[in-house]
């Protein structure tokens, strides 16, 4: 039998991935997929939560969030374009002309 | 199962929503309207914020709620919306002249700053988490290619890129701290989750506590506390002026008016619990800020850590709690938006051309060929001292002051402590633009006096001045009461 628990554990697992995988990759598109996996990883929570407490605010913020994550997407990858035209190269190690 | 249509009420939202809707007739404006000269397109802007701060006025003392009390439009958000309202027309002002020097398109950049405005305002008024999380995303998005604005800079794309990483990086611990504290009362109104709170079963459950802790990391991101200021010093100094002089009030005003919100509605016992752990993140900022900015030679930059260490000033506020904290905390936000304003607006009156005077060797000397932008500069840096007699003192003054009412005098100690070592780097560039003789290069007169970016300096220096020497007409407009 499947309990809440089950749920919160696995979306924690999912989101501690997505996170690693922002601290630990250094291609921003990687990064993004990263996020996204974080993003997601709330979803599970938002839906499970939803399902188990016969809530439906959860469901709903599901939409929400998926909107918003799907703004983000748009406004990262132009970033990458912008920068990949400016020097060939997205590598965030090697972006680094700001520090101090 | 039934669902049940909340009663639709467009005006307590009107002070975020005209911005919105001004950002889409900017947009349209720009593409339909023929005409190279697009300057027009920045009054239509101001013409937008000024009809949003009329209702903005009208709606003091309302109290109105609408959207299921999702949105409350109490005098605390009103006043944190007029903040974000001035900061936006200034920056409209900053960014003409720069603009045009650089060749940037005007349309875009009035569209994406009015969608910032917009989603800032909504974050103040915001009494749900998920329209705090709306809010909060609705601004950061133009932000993060505000920052990137001037495509050709690789300093200011890299800038956008670095926002953007940690920013999202940011916002989805944000949103995971609210679907666990959804999880763990059943609500995201905070009224609701303050109820469901109210239970000792639910106050403990680690869920809600795991929460509020991720609550605490998403804002305390968005308004450069440390330890989660990393990302300020690079997106401070990479972004343009104007914007980075934007970013560095309006966001501040917006975050902390939800961050106040959210825990002085929803964890009112919590707060007890949590007091501890913002004095420990308020000392971390202050300490933090202020020990990087000593050995700072780009403004820009020095001005980004003097941002954390005021950061960590205004959370002295959301310590103390209550009304004294929050009139602290609201007088603070405007004056730190003015003084930072002039000083910011300084910084871009210094420029010629695409060229920016930025570091303290290219500073020299400026006194004599910019008088009038070393001067205002000079009265917002002092002011940023805390020197009497402008707006920084009084800011200070009343939260130091609210810091020992409330018992909590080791705190503001700290923060007379953090004051002082401030002294120095915020005079460093005082004494380099009097006293020392004139860095090479920078011409004697500007080629062409810019109208409007004296207008903003002046307003927002005028301002600083008044607001040290009359703060009691300020103060009983921050005796604004937070409906709960």
């Amino acid at each position: 039998m499947l309990t809440v628990t089950h749920f919160t554990v696995l979306s924690a697992i999912l989101f501690s991935l997505g996170a690693l995988a922002v601290l630990i990759r250094r291609n921003p598109l990687i990064m993004f997929m990263g996020i996204e996996l974080m993003l997601n990883a709330v979803n599970l929570a938002f839906v499970a939560f939803s399902r188990f407490m016969e809530n439906m605010d959860g469901q709903v913020f599901v939409f929400i969030v998926l909107t918003v994550a799907a703004a983000e997407v748009a406004v990262g990858l132009a970033l990458v374009v912008a920068i990949f035209r400016a020097r060939d190269n997205v590598d965030m190690d090697e972006i680094d002309l700001l520090k101090g | 199962m039934l669902l049940t249509l909340p009663e639709i009420n467009l005006y307590p939202l009107l002070p975020a929503l005209i911005p919105a809707v001004t950002a889409m007739l900017v947009m349209l404006a720009d593409v339909l309207l023929p005409g190279k000269n697009k300057s027009w397109l920045a009054l239509l802007a101001l013409v937008g914020l000024a009809a949003a701060s009329y209702f903005t006025v009208m709606l003091f003392g309302a109290n109105l709620s609408a959207f299921n009390a999702s949105i409350v439009a109490d005098n605390f958000a009103l006043g944190i919306a007029l903040v974000i309202l001035g900061a936006g027309a200034a920056t409209i002002l900053l960014s003409l002249d720069y603009l045009r020097a650089r060749q940037l398109d005007l349309g875009e950049y009035l569209a994406l700053l009015l969608g910032a405005v917009s989603g800032m305002i909504l974050m103040a008024l915001a009494n749900d988490l998920i329209v705090i999380f709306l809010g909060l995303e609705l601004f950061s998005l133009p932000l993060y290619v505000l920052s990137a604005f001037w495509r050709t800079n690789d300093r200011s794309l890299e800038a956008g890129m670095k926002y953007f990483l940690l920013g999202s990086f940011s916002s989805a611990f944000f949103l995971y701290g609210i679907a666990l504290l959804y999880g763990a009362t059943d609500a995201t109104n905070l009224t609701k989750i303050s109820a469901a709170a109210s239970e000792p079963t639910v106050a403990s459950n680690p869920m809600f506590l795991m929460g509020a802790a991720l609550l605490i990391v998403g804002f305390g991101f968005k308004v450069g506390l440390a330890p989660f200021q990393w990302w300020i010093p690079d997106v401070y100094e990479g972004a343009p002026t104007p914007i980075t002089a934007f970013m560095s009030v309006a966001t501040k005003a917006a975050a902390f008016a939800a961050f106040f919100r959210a825990f002085m509605v929803a964890f009112p016992s919590a707060v007890v619990d949590w007091q501890f752990v913002l004095a420990l993140l308020a000392v971390v900022s202050m300490t933090v800020g202020n020990v990087a900015a000593l050995t700072q030679t780009n403004l820009k930059r020095m001005l980004a850590y003097s941002s954390i260490a005021n950061a960590g000033y205004i959370l002295i506020a959301l310590v103390v709690g209550g009304q004294a904290g929050l009139s602290a905390a609201l007088f603070y936000l405007a004056a730190y938006t003015v003084m930072n304003l002039g000083a910011f607006g300084g910084l871009v009156a210094m420029g010629q051309g695409d060229q920016e005077r930025l570091t303290l060797d290219e500073l020299a000397g400026a006194a004599q060929t910019k008088p009038w932008a070393a001067a205002a500069m000079a009265i917002s840096l002092l002011s940023l001292a805390g020197f009497p007699p402008f707006a920084g003192f009084v800011a200070k003054f009343f939260v130091f002051g609210a810091a020992v009412n409330a018992g909590y005098v080791w705190l503001a100690v700290i923060g007379v402590l953090n004051s002082l070592v401030s002294v120095y780097y915020y005079l460093h560039p005082i004494v380099k633009m009097y006293m020392n003789p004139p860095a090479e290069g920078w011409a004697q007169a500007p080629a062409r006096a810019p109208i409007f970016l004296a207008v903003a300096v002046i307003v927002a220096v005028l301002l600083t001045i008044a607001m040290g020497l009359f703060p009691g007409g300020m103060l009983n407009f921050a005796q604004a009461a937070m409906v709960k």
